[in-house]
């Protein structure tokens, strides 16, 4: 069943068409990954699903239901968490206070000081920052501070998460780790879709791989389709003509 | 709910500390001199409108220079409708209308300019004071026919009195809301709005009631003095002095605790008026020095150096003890 689908989304800033014409689907319960180079729109991508900007034409759908003309806050409520490429967490407020806004405001049914309480407690837990909830945020290392981040963004009870390069300046290990959590998000029944540049994660979680490349989307596959695609290749590697001359 | 909770030391001594502070206030007009209830009266306007400039701005980070317009707009809603020639209404009456007043045009205000950030919402807002200054003016000479407005007056104390209520309520409201999600969602809008919308807080929502909600108080401030100046115009009504005021004081005073902005305002206000009768011509300067000293020095304000203070003394007394096993660990 699809959760998340896009049809002909367009975004113009301006005269630049920063996402053109894409087409896109999430089936439940994936984990997609979507790869380009920098400046293909995968950002803007999440920007436009999540109402961080309105879109410029087409449609997007979070089941059945019509996203265009929503708020962020409307967003989060139907059930579309997020993250932040450059992290955004409340700097000032302990960790668990990060968390606990997540807790209260995301759900669309209004929650109890316990319950919010209680949910943001175990969503700390689940990413393994408990040690540190007493920690405020801007003194947490960077892994750290994604990790709140994530935490922050499962205490909406989201049923779609968006990813926005986790595992960007992570070491291997911890990459390796980052890899877990993602796993252990979508055995919670939660769909994710993810934006990263490290193809090692990449191709070790995501079921489904798109390919954006000047806010087109250009492929579109399984991790091994992927790997082999001319296309592909060409972008990242550079074309045949370059490595010819 | 737990009990344990208002029985507390802690609890105990704030509630007493609290206690006597209202005594000392509620009896002040009874031993005290016309003019020292009329200082008095100042500080507590001062107070209530520092505490609700902080209740909005303190945590959102948006910066406004809205006061005057609110308390201005709360005395001319009084001078309206409790004139010298007739009140239309009880004085309470009056009053809570000042405050409404305020807090709709508030509302009206809010949902226009929230969504303009940083210095543009700072801007905006003193050309909002402005505005409503030259409104008034125009609207009082060419309709009215005559600058400014007589108002049925009351006394000194009076005032004092009603100020103190509202001042209590004020204060109540500022702690309510702290502790309360509202508090919680402002606060992550301070911190980063975007962040907050994507994790379901309604922005404009919060920003556009709470900045009402301060606006009312500022309204019900300007709507307790006008009766006690007899006669107000544009220009006392909408002095900028009364946006500028709460914000140096608050953060004179530091914005980290509730009763941070309290000691500011009562420190500045008193000491403005102690400083201003002995050095009439310098007082200023001795203001001016105090205050960058206090953004270098003192950045949390008066009141952010409690908590820093109690770090470093429970640290020496760690260290104290600490020091002292190690030397008897050695002499053993």
């Amino acid at each position: 069943m699809q959760i998340l689908e896009g049809q002909g989304v367009n975004k113009y800033f301006g005269g630049l068409a920063a996402v053109s014409n894409v087409d896109f689907h999430v089936d439940q319960g994936e984990i997609v990954g979507m790869i380009g180079p920098n400046g293909a729109g995968k950002t803007t991508l999440f920007n436009l699903i999540s109402a961080a900007f309105p879109i410029s034409s087409g449609e997007i759908r979070f089941k059945g239901h019509k996203l265009n003309g929503l708020k962020p806050h409307q967003i989060c409520k139907m059930g579309i968490g997020r993250t932040f490429q450059e992290t955004k967490v409340f700097a000032n407020m302990p960790a668990l206070q990060n968390v606990l806004v997540g807790a209260f405001f995301g759900s669309p049914n209004p929650v109890s000081g316990a319950n919010a309480a209680k949910n943001a407690t175990q969503a700390l837990e689940f990413v393994e920052l408990s040690a540190m909830s007493a920690t405020p945020a801007k003194d947490l290392t960077m892994v750290n501070q994604k990790r709140v981040e994530v935490a922050r963004a499962l205490a909406t009870k989201p049923e779609l998460l968006l990813l926005d390069e986790l595992m960007a300046g992570l070491n291997p290990a911890e990459v390796g780790e980052a890899m877990e959590l993602v796993k252990r998000i979508r055995d919670k029944g939660i769909t994710i879709l993810m934006v990263e540049h490290v193809m090692k994660a990449i191709m070790g979680i995501c079921e489904r791989i798109m390919v954006l490349h000047h806010g087109e989307k250009i492929a579109e596959g399984t991790c091994q389709e992927i790997s082999c695609n001319k296309q592909v290749i060409e972008i990242y590697l550079g074309g045949e003509t370059h490595a010819g001359n | 709910m737990d009990i344990s909770k208002f029985t507390s030391k802690k609890f105990l001594a704030t509630a007493g500390v609290l206690l006597t502070i209202l005594v000392f206030l509620a009896t002040f007009p009874i031993y005290s001199s016309n003019s020292a209830v009329a200082i008095g009266l100042t500080i507590l306007m001062y107070i209530i409108l520092t505490v609700s400039w902080v209740m909005f701005s303190g945590p959102t980070g948006y910066m406004s220079l809205a006061t005057a317009a609110f308390f201005g707009i709360g005395a001319y809603t009084c001078a309206f409708l409790y004139q010298k020639s007739g009140p239309l209404l009880p004085l309470p009456a009056v009053i809570i209308a000042g405050g409404l007043v305020a807090f709709i045009f508030a509302l009206v205000v809010g949902l226009v300019t929230l969504r303009l950030k940083g210095m543009y919402f700072a801007i905006f807002t003193f050309g909002f004071i402005m505005l409503l200054n030259q409104f008034m003016v125009y609207y009082e000479l060419n309709i009215l026919g005559a600058r400014g407005q007589r108002v049925f007056p009351i006394t000194n104390q009076t005032a004092f009195y009603i100020a103190l209520v509202i001042l209590v309520l004020t204060l109540l409201a500022a702690y309510l809301i702290r502790r309360s999600r509202l508090g919680l969602a402002m606060q992550s809008i301070g911190e980063n709005e975007e962040a907050a919308a994507h994790m379901g807080v309604n922005t404009t929502m919060v920003k556009v009631l709470t900045f009402a909600i301060s606006a009312f108080f500022m309204g019900v401030a300007g709507a307790t003095m006008a009766p006690r100046w007899e006669y107000i115009d544009p220009t006392v009504a909408f002095n900028m002095l009364y946006s500028f005021m709460p914000i140096l004081m608050a953060v004179f005073g530091g914005m980290g605790q509730l009763y941070g902005p309290v000691v500011g305002a009562v420190v500045f206000a008193y000491s403005e008026r102690a400083l201003r009768l002995r050095f009439p011509y310098h007082y200023m300067l001795a203001f001016g020095i105090a205050l960058i000293l206090i953004i270098i020095f003192l950045p949390g304000g008066l009141t952010g150096v409690v908590p820093t203070l109690k770090d470093k003394l429970s640290g020496l007394i760690a260290r104290l003890r600490k020091g002292g096993q190690s030397e008897r660990h050695a002499n053993t």
